[in-house]
């Protein structure tokens, strides 16, 4: 396999060819912050905090997308890096609730993170900010798109699902906007509650509902389970609080792996010591049914009898 | 169909006896028909009919005096043929009588002549040596005005269609080592070397390759690509295909924005014909060279004019610009090669190919070769379309060909490049137009547009302008652009509502910097040239909105007060009528005045004043 030989920060790294600057440079132990980058629909640049310096470069460069080459010299952290990435975290927080005291995702939040390593305290910019309604139309999911930075992971996760597509980016400039169609809520939309969307949001944007208010991250601990449900073999995080089993949430999804509702029902139901009773849309309507009838065992405890 | 110089003698010998017939020629591009250029037509059918004459009815594209429109030529055989400006229907019967009936031009009326070996007239300038024309180099335009675009005979009899048989006569490497000659640079405003491109194109690897058009001109104040498009749709056709021919490539696409009706309306008459002549389709001209062409109607997203955001829409995605590398010459439309230029880029291709690339190369500077096409717009005598050789200066643009400011004022600023373009001020009006020389002044090419202001334009407001254009047409993918032009809008509308404070300067500059050196694509890395362009040469205006609270040029309306000079105001009271809110009141004969809570700023009572009594501060 052939290599390049590029600097980083001051070290020689050697890379197999093709390898992009970001993994180049965490490889070699440095650290580079992201909220777009998906490893499974790679080559976005979007949110644009993860660019870094390349000498001779006219601009600075999103270390996502950008591949390493020979010679390269690259910083990590400059001080043209670091004003960059500090305004683009205050560009977000322009626009987004500072309700972290109070926020599902406090503690496991990237902007959250960010802001810390990054010493941006609070909104200085001012100005508009976003003001939708809080959709909570769908039983299993929560959609607060005052919190989204726009990163579109959930976009492009729930695109890569053959006829799935259910939310889209919608409008331009100040009003982009995750959407599903024609701008409505999901519960009206084609969502399957998947949940694939809120297990890549890096932010506070799309939450589990069953989860909303019951546990802080650092309560938790995490124990990684393997979905049965089909031959997929989906991962998920059974979540303990004080021992006790408080739900399961989907890891992120993988290539061959599509995360669905009933597997993740089928995991709640099994590990969780309070699973909230299942819902299933019924016509246009989330109707309350039994265990049986979400996960599909009618037919089969039938025949147990 | 065979050669085509066995058609084209026919066709060039009938065109000439067209040439040689009494004719009256009424400009309908766009802006023609805006001006009211069909209804000239009507009354001209219905005055020929009425008189009887033996006259040819035609029409044309726009020649390029949009500030003369609506624009009509009359011609008479043996004589150079004279085009009126600024005809209405009214005038069309007095016209006709004299020029056509009894052969005496209207002088008057009269903008310019075109001679051709005619006999000319006294008193009308010749078109080469008129102020408008006497600094242009007409090759990209200089079928418009001259020919009927719906015509392909038109086309051919002019040379049309003479570069792609001469090309498909030479080897694809020669021809991409011509466009190299020529020195030939992006028209689309980036400046790219147009040859190197090719030569990138051809040499990748690819089972299937593209030639795509970018007729998405999104700039406010430009219409180049547009007039281009109306006026000589063939031409670009003609640059798509020797371009295929040349980088390997049989299908090209034309996206072309759906606020062009007309442009595409003439593209698609010219595809269906070039078809039916078996100059596009399969066996071009009897050779083995295949090429199909259609036309994408865009939506109308300014960042659909970035070429990635181009292509991710001919693909049926959302216009988002996708990061480079790849480029398109690599990985373009359907991830496959492809040669994306603009309009102007593909209609300079048959002259090159035709003349060489020698020829094209003895024009303009060392490093920005031939001519450009500039719209001039804003506060000038002449609007209209130019296209001048490169190296020509800002000022010999605006005060030659565009005949100066408009009313008597005085310059200020020129905006080159578009809304992410530069604001450059009379400083700055030596310099060359060429691609590096408006970079170094803090503007750029961009597509074309110029728009001149005078000293009533607010530089603030002007950024301001430019910010909430490229903020509503952001597609929103990156932060720094959707984000940071918002805040940036913000903080100049703050401004100009006299709530700016001394701090805004710095966030403005932090702001700009950010979004310029870290947006992912050339909206938003050229979005806050506006703000640093108007800081670098303005700032003296940013400082008196925020310090003084004024507006030097006296436009932001929060910054203004009107109030009445006692002196000189003789109470007539039609300042009272004019005003809309009430907010003036006073006696017969007796000083009025202006109640400063009531009062919104609309300006309508300065005017009315005859005695000049009533001020802004």
């Amino acid at each position: 396999m052939s290599t390049v030989a590029l600097t980083i920060n001051g070290q020689e790294v050697t890379v197999p060819k093709g390898t992009r600057l970001l993994d180049a440079a965490t490889g070699a132990g440095f650290f580079i912050p992201t909220f777009c980058h998906d490893e499974n629909s790679p080559n976005y640049g979007g949110c644009r905090i993860c660019v870094v310096e390349v000498k001779g470069a006219r601009n600075l460069v999103a270390s996502c997308c950008a591949e390493a080459l020979d010679g390269m010299v690259v910083e990590t952290e400059s001080e043209a890096v670091v004003e960059a990435r500090k305004t683009i975290l205050e560009l977000m927080l322009a626009n987004h609730p500072v309700d972290c005291l109070t926020c599902d995702k406090a503690g496991d939040c990237r902007l959250q993170d960010y802001a810390f390593r990054y010493d941006v305290k609070a909104p200085t910019l001012g100005g508009e900010r976003k003001d939708y309604e809080f959709d909570d139309s769908n039983p299993y999911i929560n959609r607060d798109m005052n919190k989204c930075i726009l990163c579109a992971k959930c976009v492009r996760t729930c695109q890569d699902v053959e006829e799935r597509a259910v939310i889209s980016l919608a409008y331009r400039g100040f009003n982009t906007k995750v959407a599903p169609a024609l701008d409505g809520n999901l519960a009206t939309s084609e969502c399957v509650s998947c949940g694939r969307c809120v297990s890549v949001c890096p932010v506070g944007a799309l939450t589990y509902k069953s989860l909303s208010g019951k546990t802080r991250s650092w309560e938790v601990a995490k124990e990684q389970v393997t979905c049965t449900w089909c031959d997929a073999g989906c991962q998920f995080d059974l979540l303990r609080k004080n021992g006790k089993a408080v739900g399961v949430v989907a890891k992120a999804p993988s290539e061959g792996r599509p995360l669905c509702l009933k597997g993740r029902l089928g995991l709640e139901l099994r590990y969780n010591d309070e699973p909230m009773a299942p819902m299933i849309k019924k016509g246009d309507q989330y109707v309350e049914v039994s265990w049986a009838e979400a996960l599909g065992l009618d037919e089969i405890i039938e025949k147990l009898k | 169909m065979g050669s085509l110089k066995e058609v084209r003698s026919s066709i060039e010998e009938a065109y000439k006896k067209k040439l040689d017939r009494p004719r009256i020629i009424v400009g309908l591009g766009t802006c023609g028909m805006a001006a009211g250029g069909t209804k000239v037509m009507a009354a001209i059918e219905t005055e020929v009919e009425k008189l009887g004459l033996d006259v040819d009815l035609d029409f044309t594209s726009c020649i390029g005096m949009c500030y003369a429109e609506p624009v009509v030529e009359m011609g008479l055989p043996g004589a150079a043929s004279v085009v009126y400006g600024g005809v209405y229907p009214e005038d069309v019967a007095q016209l006709i009588e004299s020029h056509m009936v009894n052969k005496t031009p209207v002088t008057d009326k009269a903008e310019i002549q075109i001679s051709a070996g005619g006999a000319t007239y006294e008193g009308i300038p010749v078109m080469e040596k008129s102020p408008y024309y006497e600094k242009q180099v007409r090759s990209v335009t200089s079928r418009l005005g001259r020919t009927n675009p719906e015509r392909i005979e038109d086309y051919i009899a002019t040379g049309g269609y003479a570069g792609l048989e001469k090309a498909l006569t030479m080897e694809p490497q020669e021809i991409i080592n011509q466009v190299k000659i020529s020195g030939l640079r992006g028209r689309g405003g980036g400046g790219f070397p147009t040859g190197t491109k090719w030569q990138f194109v051809a040499d990748a690897v690819g089972d299937k390759k593209y030639i795509v058009c970018n007729a998405d001109e999104g700039d406010p104040g430009a219409f180049m690509d547009r007039s281009v498009l109306e006026g000589d749709p063939h031409a670009i056709m003609e640059g798509m295909m020797i371009a295929g021919y040349a980088i390997g490539a049989n299908e090209g696409v034309i996206y072309c924005r759906a606020e062009y009706p007309l442009a595409i309306k003439r593209l698609n008459m010219a595809i269906a014909v070039a078809e039916e002549m078996g100059i596009l389709g399969d066996n071009i001209m009897g050779t083995d060279f295949n090429f199909k062409l259609r036309i994408k109607a865009g939506a109308g997203a300014f960042v659909c004019g970035e070429e990635t955001a181009l292509l991710n829409s001919i693909e049926g995605k959302r216009g988002m610009p996708r990061v480079r590398p790849p480029f398109p010459a690599h990985k373009g439309l359907w991830q496959k090669p492809t040669c994306l230029n603009n309009v102007e880029t593909f209609a300079n291709i048959p002259f090159i190919v035709r003349n060489g690339g020698d020829w094209y190369a003895s024009m303009g500077t060392e490093k920005s070769k031939g001519s450009k096409v500039f719209c001039l717009t804003g506060k000038i005598n002449n609007t209209g379309l130019a296209e001048v050789p490169m190296g020509i200066t800002l000022r010999e643009v605006v005060f030659n060909i565009a005949g100066g400011i408009a009313d008597g004022k005085k310059f200020k600023a020129v905006q080159s490049g578009g809304p992410s373009g530069g604001c450059l001020p009379a400083e700055q009006l030596d310099l060359p137009i060429d691609y590096d020389s408006l970079i170094s002044g803090g503007a750029m090419m961009g597509s074309g547009g110029l728009v001149v202001m005078d000293e009533g334009t607010c530089m603030v407001d002007v950024a301001k302008f430019f910010l909430n254009f490229t903020q509503l047409e952001s597609c929103g993918k990156c932060t720094p652009c959707r984000e940071g032009t918002k805040r940036l809008l913000e903080i100049l509308e703050r401004i100009c509502d006299g709530l700016g404070v001394p701090e805004d300067i710095d966030t403005l500059e932090r702001l700009a910097k950010t979004i310029k050196t870290s947006a992912l694509c050339a909206l938003g890395q050229t979005a806050p040239n506006p703000v640093l362009t108007t800081l670098r040469y303005f700032r003296n205006e940013y400082e008196a909105h925020i310090n003084e609270k004024r507006c030097p040029a006296g436009v932001c309306p929060e910054l203004l007060t009107y109030a009445i000079v006692e002196d000189k105001c003789v109470g007539c009271g039609v300042c009272i009528k004019a005003c809309p809110v009430g907010a003036i009141t006073g006696e017969k004969k007796a000083a009025h005045t202006i109640d400063a809570s009531k009062c919104v700023k609309c300006g309508a009572c300065v005017p009315k004043c005859k005695f000049d009594a009533i001020v802004q501060a």
